[in-house]
């Protein structure tokens, strides 16, 4: 770990000059990822810029009845929101599937969507990578690659997006607020994160300098069909082998809109639309979700250890579905949620 | 309680005497120890497996104000010459790694340098930006790949058996009615106690050092540090009060007690060393095991012969070993046993004795096979294990000093219900899961070693008792207060025992489930020996009812000594002190284990574990939500503090079975998941219900505190019972751990 200075900021205007007039700054909110990056060498800020008094902790409904969430919350003041848990369980279920009570009481939300990738070889600076040291090659292709991606790699990086909220944000089609030296804009969720193809170093479309103010929830929450699934190789604090979001509005037993995403496969939150256009309209039977299933998986390529990772997506969508269809959240079981 | 039982703790439940300390923060840890003028030592580890150090480029780091040194082989000044003085009392045979010796990469995190400044930020940015030059060779680290190259080892460290043989194995399979033949997998494992190694040098003005390292034997480091640095003992003191969890990961040196000496002693300035997380995974290890098992049994279910082999990796330099094997011919009643076992020389380092070691492997293997043979065989699994019982020592050809598996297989059938279980695989569902019921077992040694202690009674009645002994954080302090309590009929309060430190009468390495025995013995008769001097003192006293009594004629109990005929008859053991005018009286004795009782028993500790799972068979995810562990240990010296033990085994046993393995890239030869995030071991979530109960047997033979060790037993089994139950529950045999989710799928 290098060397750096801290200031804290006391306004996102204030907090964007002081990105411009450092030499390698760095923004940091609860630290829990930036932190370990540098402690173990791989990201080398000489400035950090501390984001925590900012006013920006804020969680407040909109004026189209949407609900904003501040870039600053904790990832638990988020998660625990009355406003989240009625009418965005699927968020508060995806919260509460990641990390644990003491990193999620200390993440931001827009520390969450910037969090790196865990590939193992991108945080071992005795091996080759890509997305940390461009052109050096990717270590994870042919490698130990189990946590890697399935679909959407390329040839230069296999990683994976970690964050479970993340996939909840994409089935809920959620708006990112950001604010940049020449002002402020917004980006959709799905072009809020990219995939690797040959510049692995760039997870996400932010410019440099900018910075995340909010993010917004459409007022649409599926709060009564939804269910977030996350398999993985230990039932709490550890990252998604995969995890399917799922939303369903239902009339009856026909599915009236859907939302799909998937975490823990690609190099972003994985949300696949035209899968979503085969559940519209359809019976909610395990036929469709099979089928959508198939659909979503077409092109999944494995890299090896990851191989089983297929079948395992495959399922885990016709698992999630069904749960969503029937109105049983993950949660309602105990052995396959940890969660409280 | 009935007052005539105040002082009589053995048995009971107290809780720790060190709990206090540990819940204020005020129990001090190795790299805790404030000492003033403190230097700090961050370790540059090599990124290559293999290979030669060029050159290390020191001169821009040295620029960096407050950088004191950056130790490598290029500089290490002349130390020991040979290869006994570093090696440890534990070293398997061959040539121990000597830290920064040579230019020579012998694996991958090896210390090559150590950055030395006067802050830890300091140190570890230096040592980040040290530019070393590597040569890189070829290496070789996977032992999958050395099926067929396993050589027996000569001899390998203390405490290795050579696999025996009895009768003709071939001979009885052939004659079986019902065979198997199976391999059984499962990956390295790095011990990762919480407490990350780390020591502190405190350099005194007189060139004498305190050292205080984690460590489970203070007096192994002090011998290790003093022949290589050609130091007195006066002039290197061991310390290590509390430990963040050993697992046998300190039973060997690690080279951070070397580092921070050295540094020490060159700069003659206290200096801290601490390892980081990923620097736990760069030395020893349980360590990759390949077994093969077969079995055979008549048309009865009597086995008639078993083969067993095991093959493991060893690092180039050391002949690491352990007994894998040798259980497997003393569980079970056998006429034809093969036992064989191999080791591989990788480029690696050499692995280290991890809880149970051998038998937490061997009995992985052994119990699933058990498992395999018993549905081969048409019979319920634990009826099978209840007709091979083995009644004696087959290799022996001794009885045990004490064994109650029968009474612990029918408690624990008892506790978990096991009459009820059907025998056929995937028979009970309960929605999306597949539920199944398994059993395993195991055995592990009773073993004593010699230990000393001291102990000290004061004219306040104050009585402090001391040994060298470690606290693992597993209740030796604890414990060794109970028994120097009712020894001397104390309250527990006013007995305070000291450990970890080599100006304390010397006691063997905490590990092996050897501490009870030998260091509690050692306190017992210390005590007593104590008790002797006390009642010689008793009788000075004026009208003394003592006074004709022999020291087997009184008891100490509740703050008096009386006699045992005649309870009233008694003096109050203060007054004895007070009267003699004595300030304080000190006695020193020692325990040896009893070689003729070794010769004419087998002494051995048993257990036996339940276990049910319920597997989503869709998604492949395994629960245990339910555990039975039951243990036939001889006494249990504390309820409490021996259940904890139990517990934290049961555990390790599902991490064993579910998610622990350290993954190597044999590309780069690196273990990959080399942090706690990837690294996995059981959360709370991960955890249900574990019950634990003992099965307590009078062993006069053992020891005299008829104790034989609970740290390591409890272990054995477990992982095995889960994939039994996996296999009941689903109709999968898994035969490689852990059993990830993808392996069901
Ligand atoms: C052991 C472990 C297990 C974990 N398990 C999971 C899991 O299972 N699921 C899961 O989803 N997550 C998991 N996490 C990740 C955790 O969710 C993230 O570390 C956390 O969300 C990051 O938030 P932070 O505020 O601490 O970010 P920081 O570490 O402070 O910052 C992360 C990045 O975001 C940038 N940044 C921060 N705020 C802003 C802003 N306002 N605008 C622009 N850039 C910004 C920083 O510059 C930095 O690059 C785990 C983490 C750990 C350490
Ligand atoms: S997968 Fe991406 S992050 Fe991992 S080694 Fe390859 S390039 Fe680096």
């Amino acid at each position: 770990m290098n060397p750096f200075t801290l200031t804290r900021a006391a306004s996102a205007e204030a907090a964007v000059r002081d990105f411009s007039s450092h030499d390698s700054p760095a923004y940091i909110g609860g630290g829990t990822n930036i932190l370990d990056l540098m402690k173990e060498n791989v990201a080398h800020p000489t400035h950090l810029i501390g984001l925590n008094k900012l006013p920006l902790n804020a969680i407040e409904t909109t004026a189209d009845g949407g609900l904003r969430l501040g870039a600053t919350a904790t990832n638990a003041d988020t998660a625990w929101h009355p406003e989240v848990k009625q009418r965005y369980p699927l968020l508060n279920q995806a919260i509460l599937a990641g990390a644990s009570p003491q990193l999620r009481n200390m993440a931001t939300n827009a520390g969450n969507l910037m969090q790196r990738t865990r590939c193992y070889y991108f945080y071992d600076t005795a091996t080759p990578c890509n997305k940390r040291e461009p052109g050096s090659g990717c270590a994870a292709i042919g490698g130990y690659n189990r946590i890697h991606a399935i679909l959407g790699a390329s040839e230069h990086c296999i990683a994976t997006h970690p964050s479970d909220m993340c996939v909840a944000l994409a089935a809920l089609e959620a708006v990112v607020h950001v604010q940049g030296k020449d002002g402020a804009r917004q980006i959709k969720f799905e072009d809020f994160h990219r995939l690797p193809d040959d510049q692995p170093e760039r997870d996400n479309t932010l410019q440099p300098g900018e910075l995340i103010v909010a993010l917004e929830l459409p007022k649409q929450g599926f709060a009564k069909h939804f269910s977030y699934l996350k398999l993985r190789d230990r039932q709490s604090y550890a990252f998604a082998l995969v995890s399917v979001a799922v939303g369903l509005e239902l009339e009856g037993a026909t599915i009236k809109d859907a939302r799909l995403a998937l975490g823990g496969v690609a190099h972003k939150p994985w949300r696949d639309k035209k899968a979503e256009q085969l559940l519209i309209g359809q019976p909610a039977t395990e036929a469709t979700f099979k089928q959508v299933a198939e659909a979503v998986l077409k092109d999944a390529k494995g890299q090896g250890t990851n191989d089983f990772k297929i079948e395992l997506a495959r399922r885990a969508i016709v698992r999630a579905l069904k749960q969503a269809a029937a109105g049983e959240q993950q949660a309602s079981d105990v052995f396959t949620n940890s969660n409280p | 309680m009935s007052t005539d039982s105040n002082t009589k703790y053995v048995g009971k439940a107290p809780n720790r005497v060190d709990g206090p300390l540990k819940v204020t923060g005020t129990a001090k840890y190795a790299a805790e120890f404030d000492v003033p003028d403190l230097a700090y030592g961050y370790v540059v580890s090599s990124p290559v497996a293999k290979g030669r150090i060029r050159k290390i480029h020191a001169d821009k780091v040295l620029g960096l104000p407050g950088v004191l040194h950056v130790f490598s082989h290029e500089n290490v000044p002349g130390l020991a010459w040979f290869d006994r003085s570093y090696k440890d009392d534990v070293a398997p045979g061959g040539s121990p790694f000597r830290p920064l010796h040579d230019d020579e990469i012998k694996f991958n995190m090896q210390p090559v340098a150590l950055v030395v400044a006067d802050t830890f930020e300091l140190a570890r940015y230096a040592a980040s930006i040290l530019e070393v030059e590597y040569e890189v060779e070829k290496h070789e680290t996977d032992i999958e790949s050395k099926r067929d190259e396993g050589y027996e080892p000569g001899r390998g460290k203390t405490g290795y058996m050579p696999p025996q043989r009895r009768e003709d194995a071939d001979k009885g399979l052939e004659q079986s009615a019902h065979r198997i033949r199976h391999e059984y997998i499962h990956g390295a494992q790095h011990h990762n106690p919480m407490e990350m190694f780390g020591a502190t040098v405190h350099y005194h003005p007189d060139g004498k050092l305190t050292i205080y390292d984690k460590t489970q034997g203070v007096y192994n480091c002090q011998q290790y540090i003093t022949k290589i640095f050609g130091l007195s003992k006066d002039e290197a003191r061991v310390v290590n009060l509390f430990m963040g969890g050993g697992f046998g990961s300190g039973l060997r040196p690690q080279y951070e007690l070397f580092l921070s000496v050295l540094a020490a002693l060159e700069l003659k300035r206290s200096v801290r060393v601490t390892l980081t997380r990923q620097q736990m995974f760069s030395f020893g290890h349980r360590p990759h095991t390949l077994q093969t098992l077969e079995l055979g049994t008549g048309p009865d279910g009597a086995l008639l012969g078993l083969k067993h082999y095991a093959l493991h990796e060893t690092s180039r330099f050391e002949d690491y070993t352990e007994n894998v094997v040798n259980w497997s011919g003393m569980l079970y009643k056998c006429p034809n046993v093969r036992l064989s076992y191999g080791i591989s020389p990788l480029d690696v380092y050499t692995p280290l004795d991890m809880r149970a070691p051998g038998a937490a492997t061997g009995s992985f293997a052994l119990e699933v096979a058990m498992d395999e043979m018993a549905y081969e065989a048409g019979l319920d699994p634990l009826e099978f294990r209840r007709r091979n019982y083995a009644e004696e020592d087959q290799n022996k050809k001794a009885p045990f000093s004490s064994k109650k598996l029968r009474e612990a297989y029918d408690e624990g059938a008892r506790r978990f219900g096991w009459d009820k279980r059907p025998m056929a695989p995937r028979a009970t569902r309960e929605g999306n899961l597949l539920v199944g019921w398994g059993v395993a077992g195991g055995v592990w040694d009773a073993s004593m070693q010699k230990a000393a202690a001291k102990a000290t009674i004061t004219a306040d009645g104050r009585l402090t008792v001391a040994s060298a002994a470690g606290e693992n954080g597993t209740g030796t302090y604890t414990i060794m207060a109970q028994i120097a309590a009712e020894t001397l009929g104390l309250p527990l309060e006013a007995v305070t025992v000291r450990l970890g430190d080599t100006t304390l009468p010397e006691a063997p390495l905490q590990g092996g489930s050897w501490t009870a025995a030998s260091v509690g013995t050692a306190v017992k008769n210390t005590c007593e020996a104590l008790g002797e001097k006390l009642l010689k003192l008793a009788q000075k006293m004026d009208d003394s009812p003592l006074k004709d009594a022999k020291p087997e004629d009184v008891e100490f109990v509740n703050g008096l000594i009386r006699l045992r005929k005649e309870p009233q008859q008694s003096v109050v053991l203060r007054d004895v002190l007070q009267v003699s005018g004595e300030r304080e009286i000190e006695v020193d004795s020692s325990a040896m284990p009893n070689p003729v009782n070794m010769q004419k028993y087998s002494m051995h500790s048993h257990n036996v574990v339940f276990a049910e799972v319920k597997v989503d068979e869709e998604l492949g995810t395994v629960h245990v939500t339910r555990v039975v562990n039951v243990v036939a240990a001889g006494r249990i010296l504390n309820q409490k503090t021996a259940r904890s033990q139990v517990l934290g085994s049961v555990v390790w046993g599902i991490s064993m079975a579910l998610m622990e393995e350290t993954v190597m890239d044999h590309r780069y030869g690196r273990y990959m998941n080399h942090n706690y995030a990837e690294y996995h071991v059981p959360t709370n979530a991960d955890v249900r219900g574990i019950e634990v109960y003992f099965v307590e047997e009078e062993d006069p033979h053992v020891n005299p505190l008829g104790v034989k060790g609970i740290g390591e037993v409890g272990l054995l089994g477990v992982a095995a019972a889960i994939t039994n139950a996996v296999y009941h529950a689903t109709g999968k045999r898994v035969r490689s751990l852990p059993i990830y989710l993808d392996k069901l799928l």
